[in-house]
């Protein structure tokens, strides 16, 4: 199953609860900061999403939109 | 309309619901406990009528304040200790501007005090009571007549400021039976947008008094002190009794005011000229009434069932203009025409 | 692709003022789902707290009153009383529901008043900067307890819904939590059924949610979700507490 996620970068506060959730470990850190200086999570090129959505069932923030097909 | 012999804490009760009162909460506690019990008979039989016995006066002010946000006129009421235990949840009303009723029948005080009839409570009562800027419109019914129609006046005024309204009377008003007649009140004109009852097909809309932006926050305290001051030009009522003629001048409220006319007809018959003024409502007090004898009298007796509360805003009022002399009679003690005639005449040869 | 997961329509889009990892973002997150699916947006009126959350009428959309701190009870009754057909919640802290508002809370779950208490345990005094609550552990270390809590001295945390389970004016009372995705997932389940339980007339519910506070328990988010599991539920056992149709 393919899918894909959106982060809106702004809304992160990098609790990283997220990151510990996914099970291909697509999720890290970016380098740059947000407007609140946090380092947004990002989705990593590489990654294999599957639109499981546990990413966005814990996120706190309601940061995370997720796509499947 | 029939006159009927009825009871003064009864009276409020059915004022109340005539007035379209729809929500009760209240707790125990003497002298009223009259009026709590004719809501638990009677709210029912009004369409919609609430009773609640609350678990505590907090409770019960803060049910009253959910109430009156849905859209009820909400009504609460209690004694001295009770009413100060619901000064937060006042506050919160005028805060919020929402309209509702507390009836404090008086007692006597500091703390547990008595269940005997006193005026202790108007410094509570005229400066907010609780934290804040802010008044409450007080009306100080003298007769079982007058709680009938003050108790009518105050959701009416309620509404129009959307502000709380305290009607302040005492132990034995409370008690005592005199003949009343119910007036037919106008049916409630209260904008639906200050009502919370859900969006429906609007937007969402919240109430609330945290204001974390001092500037915002201050804002507001104006805009409710211009309401005060609106409420202040508009809404004075006092009676004047024996007042034209009068050289010594007696200002009492309530029960007081009644033991007063005892004993300024008992004056009057020795040849003493006495009159009365009554404030009706203690906030606004009537100030400028007050001042205006002033110009023709120069001696001035304030008779309070308290150690001195009231004589503050007459002092206020007159300055140096006068002399204001005081007779009070703390804890309970229900004064007598006859007392209170000596002490007038003890006034006037002090002159 | 089809988007399948998003912002419920019932929260408005705010970066929310709670700190990273709060237990509350993702409680507010479940109720305004629970709002969407169950279509009663335009009919619920929720009572915000004194506490982190008393700003949480700038996050859901629905029409909010404030109460006097502890009082959302006896608010909450006032209004349900007078709007029987709405649907009233109270979004509760455990100082707000358990110390200063014990009264409100036990009167009105004794009354059964057909009401929705989402009650949000993270076992400190939040906004204040981290004092004991009733609900804080023994030997817990908080502003106001700097040894830890004492038994002798300051009392054993309290387990108000097992207390209120007791009152046969309650029908649904269970214990969350939403440190992990399964127990968001049950988290969610309890929410709707609290609050379809008022919608069908059934009485009072409440929902516990132990609610991790990483900066007053002074631990990174990931490591106090793990305290939820490790510590927290050990004192306060996940599951229903009570569940009754009358």
């Amino acid at each position: 199953m393919k899918g894909t996620i959106k982060i809106d970068g702004d809304f992160c506060k990098e609790c990283l609860l997220c990151t510990t959730v996914c099970k291909n470990q697509n999720l890290r850190p970016a380098a740059e900061l947000n407007s609140k200086g946090f380092h947004p999570i990002e989705l990593k090129e590489d990654a294999e999403c599957n639109g499981c959505a546990l990413c966005a069932l814990v996120c706190p923030e309601v940061a995370i939109e997720v796509y499947r097909e | 309309m029939n006159r009927i012999l009825m009871q003064g804490n009864r009276v409020i009760g059915e004022a109340a619901i005539r007035a379209g009162c729809r929500f009760y909460a209240g707790y125990p506690i003497t002298p009223q406990n009259e009026l709590t019990e004719y809501m638990a008979d009677n709210m029912r039989r009004a369409k919609g009528g609430v009773f609640i016995q609350a678990e505590s006066e907090i409770a019960a002010i803060n049910m009253v304040l959910g109430a009156s946000a849905a859209g009820a006129r909400a009504m609460t009421s209690s004694s001295s200790p009770g009413i100060s235990l619901k000064q937060e949840g006042i506050s919160s009303l005028a805060a919020d501007e929402l309209p509702a009723v507390i009836v404090n029948m008086m007692r006597g005080g500091p703390g547990l005090g008595n269940i005997l009839p006193s005026q202790g409570d108007y410094f509570q009562a005229t400066r907010g009571g609780g934290h804040g800027d802010y008044r409450t419109i007080v009306l100080a019914p003298a007769s079982v007549q007058e709680l009938a129609d003050l108790t009518m006046d105050a959701f009416e005024l309620a509404d129009r400021y959307r502000n709380p309204v305290i009607i302040l009377a005492d132990g034995m008003m409370g008690q005592m039976m005199e003949p009343v007649e119910f007036n037919t009140p106008p049916p409630r004109q209260y904008p639906e947008c200050y009502i919370l009852k859900g969006m429906g097909r609007g937007k969402s809309k919240f109430i609330r008094a945290l204001i974390l932006d001092a500037i915002r926050m201050e804002e507001h305290n104006w805009k409710l002190y211009r309401k005060y001051q609106v409420i202040a030009s508009k809404e004075v009522r006092f009676e004047t009794f024996w007042t034209d003629d009068a050289e010594i001048l007696i200002v009492a409220y309530g029960t007081a005011a009644r033991i007063a006319k005892g004993a300024i007809k008992r004056s009057r018959e020795l040849g003493l000229p006495v009159g009365l003024i009554r404030p009706i409502t203690l906030w606004p007090f009537p100030a400028a009434v007050i001042q205006a004898f002033a110009a023709r009298v120069d001696n001035f007796l304030v008779f309070e069932m308290n150690t001195g509360q009231m004589l503050e805003d007459v002092q206020l009022a007159l300055g140096n203009t006068a002399r204001i002399q005081f007779y009070g009679r703390p804890g309970g003690v229900i004064p007598t025409p006859a007392e209170l005639a000596k002490v007038i005449a003890y006034q006037f040869r002090k002159k | 692709m089809k988007k399948i997961f998003s912002r419920p329509k019932s929260l408005k889009k705010a970066v929310f003022h709670y700190c990273a990892g709060c237990g509350h973002s993702i409680t507010h997150r479940l109720i305004a789902e629970v709002i969407d699916e169950l279509k009663i947006q335009d009919r619920a009126i929720g009572i915000p707290p004194a506490g982190c959350a008393v700003i949480a009428y700038n996050y859901f959309d629905v029409d909010m009153l404030e109460a006097p701190h502890g009082r959302g009870c006896a608010v909450a009754t006032g209004m349900k009383r007078v709007l029987p057909d709405r649907i009233i919640f109270s979004y509760q802290g455990d100082g707000d529901l358990a110390a200063i508002g014990t009264a409100e809370t036990m009167h009105a779950a004794n009354r059964g008043e057909n009401i929705t208490v989402i009650f949000i345990n993270n076992a400190v005094y939040g906004m204040t900067g981290g004092q004991m609550a009733p609900t804080t552990l023994l030997g817990q270390v908080s502003t106001t307890t700097p040894p830890g809590r004492s038994a002798l001295l300051d009392g054993h945390p309290i387990h108000l819904s097992e207390i209120l389970g007791q009152l046969p004016g309650t029908r649904y009372i269970e214990r969350c939590a939403v440190n992990g995705p399964a127990n968001i997932v049950k988290a969610k389940r309890a929410i709707k059924k609290a609050f379809q339980y008022q919608m069908d007339g059934i009485g009072f519910s409440l929902v516990e949610i132990l609610s991790q506070c990483p900066t007053n328990w002074k631990m990174s988010p990931v490591d106090a979700c793990k305290w939820v599991t490790e510590v927290m539920a050990k004192e306060y056992p996940l599951g229903v507490i009570k569940d009754t149709k009358a």
